[in-house]
């Protein structure tokens, strides 16, 4: 076969039944499970699978945890119930989420967790005496695993320290061996589903191109699994230069996962929420440790506890602000009244925290206490570190400033935007024949499990991870146990449908000429001035997505307007919006890392559309302190104690907004009952 | 913080079947200039994006010769500290460098297995059809992880 060039690129058809999205910690589970299930089928029904996945990266440094982290976020343990998860998740992002899928991902989450250790995930231990060592250590010390026993160290509730900076290699390792890299392709980005000819509401595939050859690849699946990540760099950073890179979460998160599902039909859900972390200044370095396991505490420029003296603001948000744990968006309201006061810089007091340390420790104590502090950056945020040596800060002799970022778009985290999805059916959810549906598209599912555990809305499509919403706090360990029970449904879907064949509603050719435009644009207009970057018939991705950024800071809540926005400012961004849009149509691309930009920039639009729609629709501010509706500046229990979902249509490019009813499964009321002191606490990372 | 890459070092990892830092980088940032068109130097990798570089040390930990290294932001960053780690098989070493001078030394485990050797269905059992509408993960009988929560807790569950 001729190879393809830039201009005219090779085709490639591949015919599978599952189809894997992404290579991060989701589909890394996902590869892990789905190959037992799959030896299962073929033993018992003859049915020989052919399942691949295709990741935009490399898959040992791929996703969220390429970095690596000091912690895992949720770990249940013995001593804890799913319905305390579950609990917490709820308050923290204030009342709305889907018990049935986080009580499911709690009672699941440890067997991952277990199989890290016994890859060779170093794991803190605490011994007998109460002294804590690290993963290596533990072994040393002859420590059982978690598995057996083993006391891990809690830097919270729910969360465990690792020394985890070849984290996401390790679970790569197990998914590549499990798959066998003959189902693997990367380096492939995908960047659109697309449906059956014969039943729009199903996915028959997904295409997308290669970014080191010019090749366009067309997949035709039953079943696919969307699990790219959330959205980064969808709002205008705080830092706009060489640093306009060092964000919070994954630069390379695109919201392909949203805008993809979306186009595909997908019904969403709260894609209204967003989270907005609290954590060191310009490194955005985790801050968990710190108030956790160092109690350190956070002060105003003038040494007070704003925690402490602005805790009646709390009150403004019954019942939320009264639980013991306040949620995440309601401790950054605390910290910005202070900021707009002119109270500011915030600090984080590591001064005091570790003199007070010291006080009771050995010094060989001590010094293990400081590589301890260090490698809560070193090993997630090494960025941080360049800014503490940058500007001379021990944390035993200097503060560091505390900043809420810019907003981000995700479900895995403390956050809940994402795909509406068919939960477990044995944990009491809503069915079909309860509840009002009015306002819902008739062609909706009713009840909250339409037959398969994490099929979207679209027939055949799967999601995990940041793809799931309305549920949140699952991290690495959560998303990882979801894409797990996202591949076990997704084989009893692709058996039972086995004699199904997908046919694609659009031909390959078609696909491979939408894919490549912003190629044939630039090929076709390059030499129509001398400056390569400027020409009145493209726009670079790059300025195309600092205009995204520009609309969503001044007119959907970002930083600049220290995240308000109301009514008109909404009107406005959607008008912009709009041209934006069809202006995506004119990028260009001048290579193929150019052409992976200008398609994770469209993704970004859509997604950034789905933000704005929801935020109009919602009329009050549920999130205080990650965003404010200044027209409709409360939280109204009566009229929006409920989802917001919506889907769009890819043909008219329009969105509708609805409401589904919330209905919790565990008892709520558990968070509230005895009024305590409020705990320093974070949002995990 | 962008990375760089030392030309003194560099050797376009011309020896191995892959560009290591090109293969690793999670955002595609790193490119081999074969001819120098691009830098004025043969077969030398670069960051061809620095802005969009999240300093997640992936090209600097897997480069066989060393050669990459991380000027913080300059936007950001005041010049003169540094942070650079060896990366081993079961540890990783980091020195750090303030801008004042003051330099640390920190190594911490990374690894309790050595690399390669996970089997990862190595005394696991296999899956049932029997079990595929149940819940519960293959491995739920033999990893201790499964906890099937106090049935009282769901208020709903009839």
């Amino acid at each position: 076969m001729a190879t393809g060039t830039f201009g005219n690129p090779e085709v490639v058809q591949e015919d599978l039944d599952i189809l894997l999205i992404g290579g991060g910690m989701a589909c890394c589970g996902a590869a892990y499970e789905i190959m037992r299930w799959a030896d299962a089928a073929k033993a018992e029904t003859g049915v020989d699978l052919k399942i691949k996945l295709v990741d935009k990266a490399a898959m040992d440094r791929s996703g969220a945890v390429a970095q690596g982290l000091s912690a895992i976020n949720t770990y249940i343990g013995p001593d804890l119930d799913p319905a305390d998860y579950a609990r917490m998740v709820s308050n923290d992002l204030m009342g709305i989420t889907r018990d049935d899928l986080a009580y499911d991902l709690g009672r699941n989450v440890d067997d991952s967790v277990h199989l890290f250790e016994e890859w060779g995930l170093p794991i803190w231990k605490t011994d007998a005496e109460g002294v804590r060592h690290d993963g290596a250590e533990s072994i040393k010390e002859g420590l059982p695993a978690l598995k057996d026993g083993g006391k891990p160290v809690r830097s919270g509730k729910w969360q465990i320290m690792i020394n985890g900076e070849s984290y996401k290699s390790i679970v790569a390792e197990a998914a590549k061996k499990a798959l066998g890299m003959d189902r693997i392709q990367e380096r492939i980005f995908i960047v659109k589903l697309v449906n059956d000819k014969n039943d729009p509401s199903r996915v028959a595939g997904a295409v997308g191109f290669s970014v080191r050859e010019n090749k366009i690849y067309v997949y035709k699946a039953k079943a696919v699994l969307l699990a790219a990540g959330g959205c980064v760099n969808l709002f205008r950073p705080r830092s706009v230069g060489e640093g306009s890179g060092r964000a919070w979460y994954p630069v390379w998160n695109a919201g392909s996962t949203y805008a993809m599902a979306a186009e595909a039909g997908a019904e969403m859900t709260m894609m209204e929420n967003r989270f907005v972390p609290a954590r060191f200044k310009d490194g955005y370095g985790p801050v968990g440790a710190w108030f956790l396991l160092f109690k350190a505490k956070a002060t105003n420029a003038y040494g007070e506890d704003y925690m402490v003296k602005n805790k009646a603001m709390l009150d403004d948000y019954p019942p939320y602000g009264q639980a013991a744990v306040p949620a995440s968006c309601l401790r950054n309201h605390l910290m910005l009244k202070e900021m707009k006061d002119g109270r500011g810089p915030i600090y984080m007091d590591t001064v005091t925290a570790l003199a007070k340390l010291r006080e009771t420790l050995t010094p060989k104590e001590v010094k293990h206490l400081e590589a301890e502090a260090w490698e809560d950056f070193l090993d997630m945020c090494i960025g941080q570190c360049g800014i503490w040596v940058g500007e001379n800060i021990e944390p035993e002799k200097k503060n560091s400033e505390l900043m809420p970022t810019e907003p981000y778009l995700l479900g895995s985290h403390s956050g809940c935007c994402g795909i509406w999805v068919s939960g477990p059916d044995d944990l009491g959810a809503p069915t079909a024949a309860e509840g009002d549906y009015d306002g819902v598209p008739a062609h909706l599912p009713r009840g909250w499990n339409w037959g398969y555990r994490s099929m979207t809305t679209v027939k055949g499509l799967f999601t995990a991870g940041d793809g799931v919403g309305a549920s949140g706090h699952k991290f690495s360990s959560g998303s990882h146990a979801e894409g797990r029970l996202a591949s076990k449904a997704m084989v009893k879907y692709a058996i039972d449908n086995k004699d199904w064949k997908p046919e694609l509603d659009t031909s390959p050719e078609q696909l491979a000429e939408e894919i490549y435009k912003p190629v044939r644009t630039y090929l076709e207009f390059k030499d129509y001035t001398t400056a390569i970057d400027i020409n009145p018939n493209y726009i670079t991705p790059k300025m195309l997505q600092m205009r995204l950024q520009k609309i969503m800071d001044e007119y959907v809540a970002g930083v600049a307007t220290y995240y308000n926005t109301n009514d008109k400012m909404l009107a406005v961004a959607e008008e912009k919006l709009e041209m934006l849009k069809e202006d995506a149509g004119k990028m260009r691309a001048k290579d193929l890392h150019e052409l992976l930009r200008a398609w994770e920039n469209f993704h970004r639009i859509i997604t950034a559309e789905a933000h704005m729609k929801h935020i109009q629709f919602r009329e009050e501010s549920r999130y205080p302190g990650f965003y404010y509706r200044t027209d409709k500046n409360f939280v109204d229990e009566k009229n929006w104690h409920c989802f917001v979902n919506s889907i769009y249509d890819k043909n008219t490019h329009k969105w509708t907004c609805f409401k589904r009813k919330h209905v919790d499964l565990v008892d709520k009321s558990k968070l509230f009952k005895t009024p305590v002191p409020v705990e320093p606490a974070t949002d995990n990372g | 913080m962008p990375t760089f890459v030392r030309t003194d070092k560099c050797d376009g990892c011309k020896g191995q079947d892959k560009t290591a830092c090109m293969y690793i980088c999670p955002h595609d940032l790193m490119k081999l200039d074969k001819d120098g068109s691009e830098t004025g130097h043969a077969m030398r990798a670069f960051n061809q994006e620095p802005e969009q570089c999240w300093e997640c040390y992936s090209c600097v930990k897997i480069c066989p010769q060393s050669a990459i290294e991380v000027r913080h932001y300059a936007d950001i960053v005041p010049l003169g500290g540094s942070v650079q780690p060896m990366r081993g098989s079961d540890s990783i070493m980091w020195t750090i460098k303030f801008r004042n001078g003051t330099l640390k030394r920190f190594k911490f485990p990374i690894r309790t297995t050595s690399d390669g050797s996970i089997d990862p269905y190595g005394n696991k059992p296999a899956a049932k059809m029997a079990d595929i509408s149940k819940t519960g993960l293959f491995t739920a009988s033999v990893m201790g992880g499964f906890r099937a929560g106090n049935p009282a807790e769901l208020i709903r569950r009839k």
